[in-house]
């Protein structure tokens, strides 16, 4: 059981809390949703689903609160059930947690999810939540991580100070899921450097401030590496791929600076473990023009580069998949009553010949009801690139969603 | 030579008027100035307030759309004020919140909260004309008014609505602004504006804005219950309906920080 005593002290915490639950206000919201992915070719492997994978998820949300909003509990439950990826039917709780808000300081108690950084196409410095790697092919799901988050406010910038009991591994697709490489990742051989394993208790401390048309932040970080190194291994007349999670030191920059119509952003870290160390940074700029022909619309072009230290040396080293990348984005906002949005994304390996095109469009239908159009074109002619082992996997998926 | 004396002249009576208006004539554009000046005097010391805001949408066929959020706002003393709005409605976008330091001279600074991913974005306040929320009414519709975001122009007085009213054309500072003109009428009993028509960047009337039911809050401060938007060029209208006034709530800056967007209320 992961992170045991932490649960102990969520329960304890809920226990001496629920006195006052009488006063306390209730409210839920969520959706319910339905997607289905089109693929354009059949699968590498013949055991892998064919055009089409189905699924369905449910995502509500229950919220209390008392003390006019200064404790709240908040618990989001999320599970997707896949007709085609027995992986990918999985159930995670993305939130279960407790706050208190103080005087300048605020205690976060519970399974939660923190984002960090400012860029689009990468996010280098986002690193206390584990990816849901199953759930969306962008890496932007991301699985509930148990914390406590002292934060306090202070006139110099907002200090975040964490302890994480409790590790979560990542999830990938299965035998039969799309959008992975020839061999399989096996959740049951995992191992860790640390004796803990999962149940070692990382540290974290991070600052962010505003200053001006400046946004910054910089944390420190210790503990289990949330990248899996994944093994080749035989077990029995199989290979599959073990996870092996080490431990790891890093510290991270970002940095936005709100410039009229273009956003800088700068985001790169410094990471340190048992084997190797490296720089990795994600530069760019978004630029807006509002007002796209005098019509309501916004368009928005957005551009960043990917580099990676560990590019400089071995060419198949994990890190120089991102070692000179490109991204090009044009995000097109109608900002109708419908809130039609398209983005249109490429992303260049400059050094190994590969390319992704991808296209994310969304719409409100009604009231209460959201399209989501979700496109990936992989082109690679490079064994080294990893979207050379997705070159089969070009899809577009549609999701709808109910929201209430 | 003549004209050269002729300029002068004016311009030297134009700076005194600006300098001593009490003692001169005034010109229209002091006049203007000074109403507003009133009009901004008169509601200088109201604190804090909370409120909760409905949006109806209805486009040229009568089909109605429904936006919610709750409003709160941190006067401040010699800057544009402070405010967060957390959307309800629609439910899509329930969470997300909107964070905004204005300021009276420069760009307001400008936050996003998306609650799918817990990301705080800060963004451009460059989009004043863009539409909030889909709505007839633009970003800087709702931004808090300072008297140096206009040149004024006093036109004249003119009864609306059965109340004595001063009529005065307004010009935004700010290149960015989605208007050329703006004409306001406000009433001589309260300061309070009626009525106000925005002309677009080609000058040709866009929108008429009139405010009804005005309530007094904590004995002083006038607030309108309901506004209507309506622009004459797409034939759409926005109605908004302000619910759950309360003033002088105990709201700090520490409502109004990074973290406050991340809350639930």
């Amino acid at each position: 059981m992961p992170g045991t005593t932490f649960y102990k002290i969520l329960a304890i915490a809920w226990l001496s809390l629920s006195w006052s639950v009488a006063a306390t206000d209730f409210s839920y919201s969520g959706k319910v949703g339905t997607e289905q992915r089109y693929f354009v070719d059949e699968g590498q492997s013949s055991h892998q689903l064919g055009n089409s994978q189905l699924s369905f998820f449910i995502n509500p949300e229950f919220h209390w609160q008392w003390n006019d909003g200064d404790d709240s509990v908040i618990f989001q439950p999320f599970y997707r059930y896949d007709k085609n990826d027995d992986e990918r039917s999985h159930l995670d709780i993305r939130e279960l947690s407790y706050l208190h808000v103080g005087g300048d300081w605020e205690l976060k108690l519970g399974i939660r999810k923190e984002y960090w950084g400012v860029t689009e196409f990468q996010h280098l410095v986002d690193v206390l939540n584990q990816t849901d790697g199953v759930d969306s092919f962008d890496g932007e799901q991301k699985l509930g991580q148990q914390m406590i988050n002292l934060s306090l406010v202070k006139d110099w910038g907002i200090v975040d100070l964490y302890v994480l009991p409790g590790f979560r591994e990542r999830t990938f697709a299965g035998e039969t899921g799309r959008l992975r490489g020839p061999l399989v990742v096996d959740k049951s051989h995992v191992s860790y450097e640390s004796s803990a394993k999962k149940e070692h208790i990382d540290v974290a401390a991070r600052w962010s401030h505003s200053i001006g048309d400046f946004d910054l932040g910089a944390y420190w970080f210790h503990g289990t590496n949330r990248d899996p190194e994944l093994i080749a291994t035989q077990v029995g007349d199989k290979s599959i791929l073990r996870q092996y999670y080490s431990q790891m030191e890093q510290v991270g920059l970002d940095i936005q600076a709100t410039k009229g119509d273009f956003l800088w952003k700068f985001e790169s870290i410094f990471r340190s473990t048992n084997k190797q160390d490296f720089w990795a940074t994600q530069a760019g700029f978004e630029y807006t023009h509002v007002g796209l022909f005098d019509s309501a619309a916004d368009l928005g072009l957005l551009m960043e580069h990917s580099w990676d230290s560990r590019g400089e040396g071995d060419e198949n080293s994990a890190g120089a998949t991102m070692q000179n990348d490109l991204f090009l984005g044009s995000r097109l906002s109608l900002n109708d009553v419908q809130s039609t949005e398209v983005l249109l994304g490429v992303g260049a390996d400059l050094e190994h010949s590969a390319t992704m095109l991808m296209i994310e469009a969304s719409r409100r239908l009604g009231e209460s009801f959201k399209a989501n159009l979700d496109v990936r074109i992989f082109h690679s002619s490079d064994m080294r690139a990893p979207s050379y082992y997705l070159r089969n996997d070009d899809y577009l998926g549609l999701t709808i969603e109910w929201y209430f | 030579m003549k004209l050269t004396i002729t300029i002068k002249a004016i311009l030297a009576a134009m700076t005194i008027s600006a300098t001593s208006a009490n003692v001169l004539a005034a010109t229209p554009a002091q006049q203007g100035m000074d109403i507003f000046t009133e009009v901004k005097s008169r509601d200088i010391g109201w604190g804090d307030s909370k409120a909760d805001m409905h949006m109806i949408l209805s486009n040229q066929h009568g089909q109605k759309s429904i936006r919610e959020v709750k409003i709160k706002s941190l006067e401040q003393q010699n800057d544009g004020d402070k405010s967060l709005t957390v959307f309800d409605k629609p439910r899509d976008v329930k969470g997300t919140a909107f964070l905004s330091y204005s300021h009276t001279t420069g760009p307001d600074d400008q936050w996003l909260y998306m609650p799918a991913i817990k990301r705080v974005k800060r963004i451009s306040s460059r989009n004043k004309s863009g539409p909030f929320m889909g709505s007839e009414f633009a970003f800087e519709d709702f931004s808090s008014f300072e008297l140096s975001k206009y040149r004024y122009n006093f036109l004249g007085e003119e009864q609306y609505n059965g109340k004595e009213c001063f009529k005065v054309e307004q010009f935004p500072v700010d290149q960015n602004s989605g208007y050329t003109r703006r004409i306001v009428w406000v009433d001589k009993e309260n300061y309070l504006e009626q009525k106000v028509e925005f002309y677009d960047r080609k000058n040709a009337l866009l929108k008429t804005l009139t405010y009804t039911d005005y309530q007094q809050f904590s004995g002083k401060f006038w607030r309108a219950l309901s506004l209507n938007m309506v622009n004459h060029q797409n034939g759409k209208s926005t109605e908004l309906k302000w619910m759950n006034y309360a003033f002088n709530t105990g709201l700090t800056d520490k409502d109004f920080n990074r973290n406050a967007l991340k809350r639930k209320n």
